[in-house]
């Protein structure tokens, strides 16, 4: 529904891909592990390889935790958009169609910080 | 030759009379709808304004009697309790966490109070509601006043005061929550307005506001707080009139109104819930003596006592929002879950946090026995074991915000408290992310609105917080460091309460007042 105004009401949107200086914001949250209370957002060049964004990325984020080098990253089950997702490690998130302000879910069965999801 | 002085003076009721009535004119030279622009573009429909009835009748010189009054008690108060040196008086300078929420979450939102009643009570035009709109904005800014020179006392002495009531409401990410609320009801018409602020938040939310804060002021030995509370406490009550006074006139005007005014209830209830969950952390972790808890607030303030205005409000149509579903789940985890995220992300505050101790976490399993020990305690465990090893955790990545409250994305589904919430929209080809269904509604409801959210974090990335000058690209760029630089936030502001200067400082002043050596 449109908004009730006095006028045609348009106005650009604020976060829209070309005011990132080239770089695409990318959202990802790790399930069951609340350390990280919220999902974290990056902001990535669209040709960052998806092993690159894994290994420096989300290591410098999730590498506190002890639960992150016991990840299998073969078993690891990742959703986009809430839908099941197979990513490549070896493409670009450009090249995989992960798009500004796509939201990546990892799941990584069997590590729940030892049941407290923490 | 003498006048002959035949009348008595008038009395209130005639003088308001005059006042809302009398005094009106119609406009000859202009049409009265250029005059009131903002008048029907909502849907409203207003057949007779006459039929407002404001049940305080305030009149100007009244009115300038009582705030006067009122005024003076409060500076006397706030003079003795500078000179006794009241700040060692409270329980523990903990507490002043929760005061600089206040400062910098609360009074800028009074002042943007007033610049909202300003522009309702201009845009109205029944005289009734324009008086009264103007009384409220006086009452505003005199709120948005005492409260600055009540803890500007605090800023003699601690840290974390020095730019908060001006400054950081525009900066700061986790004030950008409140600071959105006003926004957008402010941008709205001014019968949504009315229902935004006069009605949820004045009337639906307020206590859960005040009382906890002013209870918490007077359990803690803050006599500042308690005296500004208590000169607010009467404004209050006419404001809560005003707004229930608004919403019947709406409904007792025109069936068609119904349908409106109940999609904005349902939209400012849950907006203003979520605004409110900062006030659950304050009320469960920031007091060191607590009041009572959120859980116990919420029931009271919003479930029995609101529950009984909205049966009142039945018998116009109107309904329970649907959003009070997710409330009742709510209420057992939004304090810990949000708490968690402040003790996490304090090294970007400006205010500190800290693990809660063994008794703390007692009472709070005491109070939370649903919740508490199955999922915070074993978190609040954790946290203090990196802590004791010197490794008190702070996270290094910002975090995904909702694109409706602005909130980090830490809340949870309302099925599964371990699993957080997601939820997607999409607009003319670009996502938007909402923490909640409640959020996702409204997004959905007026999309073109909420794309222009200035979200904190995403206009970090942008370059667009840092002081001017700022070269992003030099060697060692720190973004976190240079964004508080351009909030006015110093380190000693920020971080743990353990191994602060406020700890330190009230720890060696108290002990000169209390001990010889």
């Amino acid at each position: 529904m449109a908004v009730t105004a006095l006028y045609d009401y348009q106005y650009p949107a604020a976060d829209t891909q070309d005011k990132f200086h080239g770089n695409q914001l990318l959202f990802v949250g790790w399930d069951d592990h609340f350390l990280f209370v919220a999902p974290l957002a990056f902001s990535v060049s669209p040709n960052t390889k998806f092993s690159d964004l894994v290994e420096k990325n989300l290591t410098f984020a999730y590498g506190r935790h002890a639960d992150w080098a016991k990840v299998d990253f073969s078993k690891a089950v990742w959703l986009k958009s809430g839908q099941p997702f197979q990513p490549d490690f070896n493409k670009t998130l450009a090249e995989q169609g992960i798009k500004h302000k796509d939201a990546l879910r990892l799941q990584t069965p069997g590590l729940n910080g030892n049941g407290t999801c923490f | 030759m003498d006048m002959k002085a035949n009348k008595k003076k008038l009395g209130l009721k005639e003088k308001y009379a005059h006042m809302t009535r009398g005094l009106d004119w119609e406009t000859t030279y202009q049409p009265k709808d250029k005059v009131f622009p903002q008048a029907t573009f909502e849907g409203i429909k207003v057949h007779d304004w006459d039929k407002w009835e404001d049940p305080f009748r305030l009149t100007m010189d009244a009115y300038w009697k009582y705030q006067a009054e009122k005024e003076r008690k409060l500076y006397a108060v706030l003079d003795a309790f500078a000179q006794n040196n009241g700040h060692l008086g409270i329980t523990d300078a903990r507490y002043l966490s929760a005061v600089k929420l206040f400062l910098t979450g609360i009074s800028p939102l009074e002042y943007m109070a007033h610049r909202g009643f300003a522009a309702a009570g201009r845009n109205f035009p029944g005289v009734g509601p324009r008086v009264a709109c103007l009384m409220q904005s006086i009452d505003e800014v005199r709120h948005a006043q005492t409260q600055i020179h009540a803890l500007s006392n605090y800023n003699k002495f601690y840290e974390g005061f020095h730019a908060g009531a001006s400054h950081q409401i525009e900066r700061l990410w986790y004030l950008s929550v409140p600071k959105s609320f006003f926004d957008d009801a402010f941008s709205a018409g001014p019968f949504e307005w009315m229902i935004a602020i006069g009605f949820s938040f004045e009337y639906v939310l307020t206590n859960l506001l005040f009382v906890p804060f002013m209870s918490g002021a007077a359990y803690n030995g803050d006599m500042a707080t308690v005296t500004f509370g208590f000169s607010a406490q009467s404004d209050e009550a006419r404001h809560m009139t005003l707004g229930l006074e608004c919403i019947k006139f709406m409904l007792e005007q025109d069936p068609d109104n119904l349908p409106i005014v109940q999609k904005w209830i349902d939209k400012w209830a849950w907006r203003g819930i979520r605004v409110l969950s900062l006030v659950s952390t304050m009320m469960d972790y920031m007091l060191p003596k607590r009041v009572m808890s959120w859980k116990e607030a919420w029931e009271i303030y919003f479930e029995q006592n609101g529950g009984a205005l909205f049966n009142d409000l039945a018998k116009y149509g109107i309904k329970v929002p649907d959003c009070i579903a997710q409330c009742t789940v709510d209420k057992e985890h939004q304090s810990h879950q949000l708490w968690l995220t402040l003790c996490t992300h304090s090294h970007a505050m400006g205010l500190h946090t800290w693990l809660p101790d063994a008794e703390e976490m007692d009472w709070l399993s005491a109070k939370y026995p649903n919740t508490f020990d199955k999922y915070y305690r074993p978190r609040f465990d954790e946290l203090r074991e990196r802590a004791d090893k010197g490794e008190r955790f702070f996270a290094n990545t910002l975090p995904m915000l909702c694109q409706v409250c602005q909130i980090p994305m830490l809340f949870t589904e309302p099925d599964d408290p371990t699993k957080i919430c997601y939820r997607e929209s999409e607009f003319q080809g670009e996502k938007y992310h909402t923490c909640s269904d409640g959020c996702k509604h409204i997004f959905d409801d007026e999309p073109e609105k909420y794309i222009q959210a200035w979200l904190p974090v995403y206009q970090l990335y942008q370059g667009n917080c840092w002081p001017e000058g700022t070269d992003p690209t030099a060697e060692g760029f720190n973004p976190v460091a240079k964004y508080l630089e351009w909030c006015h936030i110093d380190a000693k502001d920020t971080g743990d309460y353990e191994g602060s200067s406020d700890q330190a400082n009230f720890a060696a002043w108290r002990g000169a007042a209390t001990q010889n050596t």
